[in-house]
């Protein structure tokens, strides 16, 4: 693929004289509209989807719905800050939050470790059949969450599971497991995605480094520890900015997870939440819900990015 | 610069001096975790192969002489049932994810490529701008998403699904890592004395020499739009507008009142991973250039 690309570049470049010297002027008018074409579509489609949803969301969350005795007409008003209030009120949502706040404070670790270890395995001398292992572990990223959440429901369950001597005695549908039952469906299907992208930022350090490390005397634990690992931290970085991300959002599986277990109430993640408050439906609240959740994923990610102090993204 | 074959042939020669014990762990941790990462998938297989009673009564990971004419039997059921809503599924998950990503990728990777290569002022601004929707999350979005289209009357419609979907600020970021270091002014700029204008060189010159990202950016965004759920979950109330997650899911949720689902449930299941196993595999070598692209900076 890349290795066709030189042809492409000696065709191209063969010069015609004549052209172009007189034209600067045009050049520049063409110059800007080029960009309009390139950069116009993306920013209205962002403007659209984006920007305009957000502020739409700020919007609604400052009104609120008033009644004239308990039948009379609703009326929307401007509420200020009473959603907000009710938000900060709404233990339930807390509880979600707290709830995905632990499950990524473990999970994220688990996976990013294990996504790291598999790299560093693939990446040094130690196996054979890397190819069928980089595979085997990338498949689950091809099921999506419902489905992947379906699978592993049946997998779970005491009676319809493969391993049913196990289920059985571990209620990993149960209150106090399902929120680790769910996280290790995420795990199932993300390990082997994070796993490549920190496989590839390996593949990209330079052999000679390694060689130099060997020659004074480095063992593969010290050129894995002192010479991989700070070398694929920017790509560590990105995967962990994505999981935070992701756990934030936390939807498909637990809703999923709901026909195969009754410990997944209609709050168990924030997103839940919203959802159920919209389904109500109280738009404004619901809004209120988003807004917040946007800000707290938005400000927990940054932060993430400013205290790693590495540009992970450039 | 050019993206990493992911093969290394040099380190080969290493591989005599290692001590038996780590290489026999390092093949144990794998070939467990081999088995932890196929076995659901295999159970899928195998039960989508069982009739109705033979899921229950047989063991679970081991295929019955019969797995053959049952599974032509379970996916003719499944085609048939309900009017043949699931191919529909099929087909609009197909549509949402492929002209939705096709589409993005397009748009996505002009806008990065005239990020890295064309300067302008305000450019900086732009580009934070796009980056902080990376980092906003997309269900946050899907709400305020369903209050814009009820007011303009298109929430249950293609367009609630699609147009949302098209946007991918992640496709913006890579195409413009990776124009910026694949893509030589001098070529640009060669063609524009060949008189060749911007946009034609974009399309003929640049795209080309960002084929591997591009293909990223098409793979993981349609795995994004394939894999939607709250965005059609709060959108569509009519199934015949579903994407095939969502159809799946209505019938996962309704097995209690109708158990004879549990079985297209998993067939289902079993078909809609397919094609998307299928598409990762065929176009392994590009996708995985790509990516490398996007974590080295």
């Amino acid at each position: 693929m890349i290795g066709a690309f030189p042809m492409t570049v000696t065709s191209v470049r063969a010069p015609r004289h004549g052209l172009g010297v007189s034209a600067a002027p045009r050049k520049r008018l063409s110059h800007r509209k080029a960009l309009t074409i390139f950069i116009g579509p993306f920013l209205l489609l962002y403007l659209l989807f984006y920007v305009i949803p957000i502020g739409y969301a700020i919007y609604q969350s400052f009104l609120t719905v008033e009644r004239v005795g308990t039948f009379g007409p609703a009326t929307t008003v401007f509420g200020g800050f009473t959603q907000y209030i009710a938000v900060f009120q709404a233990s339930d949502f807390w509880a979600s939050v707290l709830r995905v706040l632990a499950f990524g404070a473990v999970q994220v670790p688990v996976m990013l470790g294990l996504a790291l270890l598999f790299a560093l395995l693939l990446d040094s001398p130690l196996l054979k059949g890397k190819k069928f292992f980089r595979l085997a572990f990338f498949a689950p990223y091809a099921v999506p969450g419902v489905i992947a959440a379906i699978m592993w429901g049946f997998l779970y369950s005491p009676s319809l599971s493969p391993f049913s001597a196990v289920t059985q005695n571990i209620p990993f549908l149960g209150a106090d497991l399902v929120l680790w039952s769910i996280a290790n469906i995420v795990t199932w299907v993300y390990v082997g995605y994070n796993m490549l992208i920190i496989y590839s930022a390996l593949l990209a350090i330079p052999t000679e480094i390694y060689e130099a490390a060997r020659i004074d005397g480095a063992s593969n634990w010290a050129i894995a520890w002192q010479i991989k690992i700070p070398l694929v931290t920017p790509a560590l970085i990105l995967t962990a900015v994505f999981s935070i991300i992701g756990t934030l959002q936390l939807l498909a599986e637990p809703q999923t997870l709901r026909s195969f277990s009754t410990a997944i109430n209609s709050t168990f993640t924030p997103n839940l939440a919203v959802y159920t408050t919209a389904s109500v439906p109280n738009y404004s609240l619901a809004a209120a819900f988003s807004v917040v959740l946007a800000l707290s994923t938005f400000v927990l990610s940054f932060v993430f990015l400013k205290v790693t102090q590495r540009r992970a993204f450039a | 610069m050019s993206a990493p074959s992911l093969t290394r042939s040099s380190k080969a020669k290493g591989s005599q001096r290692e001590p038996i014990l780590s290489r026999s762990a390092a093949m144990l941790i794998m070939g467990v975790f081999t088995l932890y990462f196929l076995i659901p998938i295999w159970w899928l297989l195998v039960s989508s192969t069982k009739t109705q009673g033979q899921f229950t009564t047989t063991p679970a990971l081991i295929f019955t002489p019969d797995a053959i004419p049952n599974f032509i039997d379970n996916i003719s059921g499944l085609f048939a049932y309900n009017d043949g809503v699931f191919l529909k599924w099929i087909l609009n998950s197909v549509l949402y994810a492929g002209a939705g990503a096709l589409l993005g990728t397009v748009i996505a990777s002009m806008c990065g490529y005239a990020l890295a290569k064309y300067g302008f002022r305000g450019r900086e601004a732009v580009f934070n701008l796009v980056l902080s929707g990376v980092l906003v999350p997309a269900t946050a979005l899907a709400l305020p998403l369903f209050l814009i289209f009820s007011q303009v009357g298109l929430t249950n419609t293609f367009w609630a699904v699609f147009l949302p979907s098209i946007v991918s600020p992640f496709g913006v970021y890579l195409a413009r890592i990776y124009a910026a270091s694949s893509v030589p002014d001098e070529l640009l700029e060669a063609a524009r004395l060949d008189g060749s204008n911007e946009v034609r060189t974009f399309f003929t010159v640049a795209t080309r020499l960002m084929a591997p990202a591009l293909v990223t950016i098409f793979l993981f965004q349609f795995v994004a739009i394939w894999n939607n759920f709250f965005l059609p979950l709060i959108m569509l109330r009519d199934p015949s507008l579903f994407p095939v997650t969502l159809g799946l899911y209505s019938w996962n949720s309704a097995i209690g009142q109708n158990p004879e689902l549990r079985s297209f449930v998993i067939i289902g299941a079993f078909v809609s991973i397919i094609p998307l196993i299928i598409a990762f595999l065929s176009l392994q070598r590009f996708w995985s250039g790509g990516l490398a692209a996007g974590s080295i900076k």
